[in-house]
């Protein structure tokens, strides 16, 4: 395949579209998805390609959605539902908890559960009130969900084809602020792995861990760095549950140095997580506390607010700045 | 002119084909099971009552952790399976012990939940029984899930989902009813009306003049069974699952009964509810009317009698046998079945409690 620009709404569209034409068993439904295209036109063109047996509306209820989705899953398909937008997504909460998650469990293995809940998630975009949560810590909390989110064109695409044919359920938390960031990619080459991070770049002095929509202000806060004489490193967690202590903790112990960058409030989060495991595994490695770059624990504000609230450059430098160099 | 179509509408009475004195009753749109039917049913009764008095036991003996009884409305979990073919799903709630046994399950299995040692203790797939819910009607969406891929595939499946009186005020019952509606999804929804939610009264749950007037509202036809009548219950829910095999979208019945005992062995029942309440519904037991009526029509000989309770003594010596001896747990299990795949952090956690026991056993 030619490496092609795309977007990363293109690029999931099209693992959606790939994954429906290898697999007869994949369904795909949810709010607006069908005719629409969806709010985010990521299922564009699905129900024109495959009929309306495999990609359609549903009436406007999300516990509903995934509730069904588990009844489908039951009973030999591979049901993709998207939740809309992130805070939309807590009314089927009680399912994913429940159902989703315990099924295998509870079942001892012998109902599985292969399907993905997509949920547009994180602010950046302008949107109002309950449309830019990060919610991707209560699902990270829950035993039995798998919980990845692309920072990429190329991971949008391969993370979603390896999710979909994943035997057990996912939780498929895109990035909506980076829908219509481009790149030129071969999407037949991308073949992340659930459950690895990826390292975006190498440099010896500190190392940022990020995920989801903060992996590129990572990635820039590295640059910056860079310009002022600090090589930091940057890795992509791409999968938080199963989490990759193998990359992370090869990265800490290299550079002695760790900050974490999540756009999500940090108080019990995934990012108090990462650096309590950082702490236990890498604790002799360390030159100074790891930090964190995360929101302020607060509702995610308006609009015109949200500036704020996101983790920036700024803050990722200024912490990269606290982490008890000697020369300074 | 009517608002509601006439065909949502449940009838103005439950229906009852043979009533509390074991009088049978024409209706002019159910037809009074044949006898050989209702032997089979008055047999499976007795074998469900005997399943429930002996698990309550075993709760007194602490061998079950729990157990929720549904002694006097057994006619409706018997009747709920007695209407279902090979292919057919049912979806169970936590009083449904009785139903799921009748559906198959090995009993000893269809009490792993109660007595603790697993989750859920069958197969689902082995008899096409869901695992028993504990959340309130959150199993009704996955029964509409399972009904519209059997459709999709081009199964001419049922699917049976039970619920009780309290789990139609939760959400997941209303998303359930619009979606199979709108699905056209082949699920009868079956309320079993038992008149409380543990401690709260069917006045207190609801406003709506019935639960099966319920339907109305997403278009689901509804119709009313008195729940201690094997007769009427097997005529309604047989003529349901019908419709709902044909392609008439999905059904909702409400079967009028009452919890005769306790929600559970930790409920106090007469904190909320007088002995002169419960009396009458004594009366109206669902075992005793069809023995009065199968005395009196010819269905009820020494024979039958007697494999009745054969069936009665063997259900309480395999639960007595199966469940008097304290259940190998292994702890190795914990971290067994969680992902397909074990993640690194749970083989390390698995890894942990190995070698404390090693300890503990050292």
């Amino acid at each position: 395949m030619a490496h092609t620009k795309i977007s990363m709404a293109q690029a999931l569209n099209q693992a959606l579209r790939d994954a429906m034409t290898a697999d007869e068993t994949v369904v795909m439904f949810g709010e607006d998805v069908g005719a629409l295209g969806g709010v985010f036109r990521i299922t564009d063109g699905l129900t024109a390609e495959f009929g309306e047996q495999r990609c359609f509306d549903t009436p406007l209820a999300e516990a509903g959605i995934v509730g069904m989705a588990v009844g489908m899953a039951m009973n030999g398909m591979r049901p993709v539902v998207e939740m809309q937008f992130d805070a939309f997504g807590y009314p089927a909460f009680e399912q994913v908890v429940s159902h989703v998650a315990k099924m295998r469990n509870r079942t001892r293995g012998k109902v599985t559960l292969p399907m993905v809940i997509r949920i547009p998630y994180g602010g950046g975009i302008g949107g109002v009130e309950h449309h830019s949560d990060s919610s991707e810590s209560y699902f990270a909390h829950t035993p039995g969900l798998t919980v990845v989110t692309p920072a990429t064109v190329a991971d949008a695409y391969g993370l979603l084809r390896k999710a979909i044919e994943f035997p057990d359920p996912v939780v498929f938390m895109e990035p909506k602020k980076l829908y219509w960031a481009k790149e030129e990619v071969d999407l037949g080459e991308s073949q992340p792995a659930i459950g690895r991070a990826v390292v975006r770049r190498e440099g010896a002095d500190a190392t940022l861990i990020a995920y989801g929509p903060a992996v590129p202000v990572a990635l820039e806060a590295a640059e910056a760095a860079a310009a002022e004489g600090r090589q930091l490193t940057v890795v992509d967690l791409r999968s938080i549950v199963p989490f990759d202590d193998e990359t992370v903790c090869a990265a800490v112990r290299r550079t002695g140095r760790a900050v974490v960058v999540a756009e999500a409030s940090g108080f019990a989060s995934v990012s108090s997580e990462i650096v309590a495991r950082v702490t236990e595994k890498c604790f002799h490695s360390l030159a100074a506390p790891v930090r964190r770059v995360t929101a302020f624990d607060i509702p995610f504000p308006p609009p015109k607010l949200e500036k704020y609230q996101l983790p920036s450059v700024d803050r990722i430098l200024d912490a990269v700045d606290d982490l008890q160099w000697e020369d300074s | 002119m009517s608002f509601v179509s006439e065909q949502l509408l449940p009838s103005a009475e439950p229906v009852c084909l043979i009533d509390q004195n074991g009088v049978p009753h024409e209706n002019p749109s159910y037809e009074l099971p044949a006898r050989d039917r209702l032997v089979d049913g008055y047999t499976q009764l007795i074998k469900a009552r005997r399943f429930n008095d002996q698990a309550s036991a075993l709760v007194r003996q602490g061998r079950l952790a729990v157990y929720p009884s549904s002694h006097g409305q057994e006619a409706c979990q018997i009747a709920a399976t007695m209407v279902l073919r090979e292919g057919d799903w049912l979806f169970p709630t936590y009083r449904d012990s009785v139903a799921i046994m009748s559906r198959g399950v090995d009993p000893i299995e269809t009490l792993t939940l109660l007595r603790g040692d697993w989750h859920s203790g069958y197969d689902p797939y082995e008899h096409k029984v869901a695992p028993q819910s504990t959340p309130l009607a959150t199993q009704l969406p996955h029964a509409v899930g399972v009904a519209h891929a059997a459709r999709l595939k081009g199964e001419d499946t049922v699917v049976m989902a039970l619920v009780g009186d309290g789990g139609t005020s939760e959400g997941d019952f209303h998303e359930a009813l619009n979606f199979a509606a709108v699905f056209r999804a082949p699920v009868v929804f079956f309320v079993q009306n038992n008149e409380y939610a543990i401690s709260v009264p069917l006045a207190k749950q609801t406003a709506a003049p019935s639960l099966a007037h319920k339907g109305i509202g997403y278009g689901i036809p509804g119709e009313r069974a008195d729940g201690n009548d094997l007769a009427g219950l097997l005529a309604v829910l047989g003529q349901a699952v019908d419709k709902a095999r044909a392609g008439a979208g999905p059904q909702l019945i409400e079967a009028h009964t009452y919890r005769v005992q306790a929600h559970t062995n930790a409920d106090d029942a007469t904190r909320y509810r007088a002995d002169a309440e419960v009396a009458p519904w004594l009366e109206r037991d669902p075992i005793d009317r069809l023995t009065t009526y199968l005395s009196q029509n010819g269905g009820l000989d020494d024979e039958v009698r007697q494999r009745a309770e054969e069936n009665a003594v063997r259900i309480s010596a395999q639960l007595r046998d199966g469940l008097m001896p304290e259940p190998e747990v292994e702890p190795a299990e914990l971290f067994a079945y969680l992902y397909a795949e074990q993640t690194q952090q749970l083989r390390e956690q698995a890894a942990f409690l190995r070698d404390e026991l090693a300890r503990e056993e050292a």
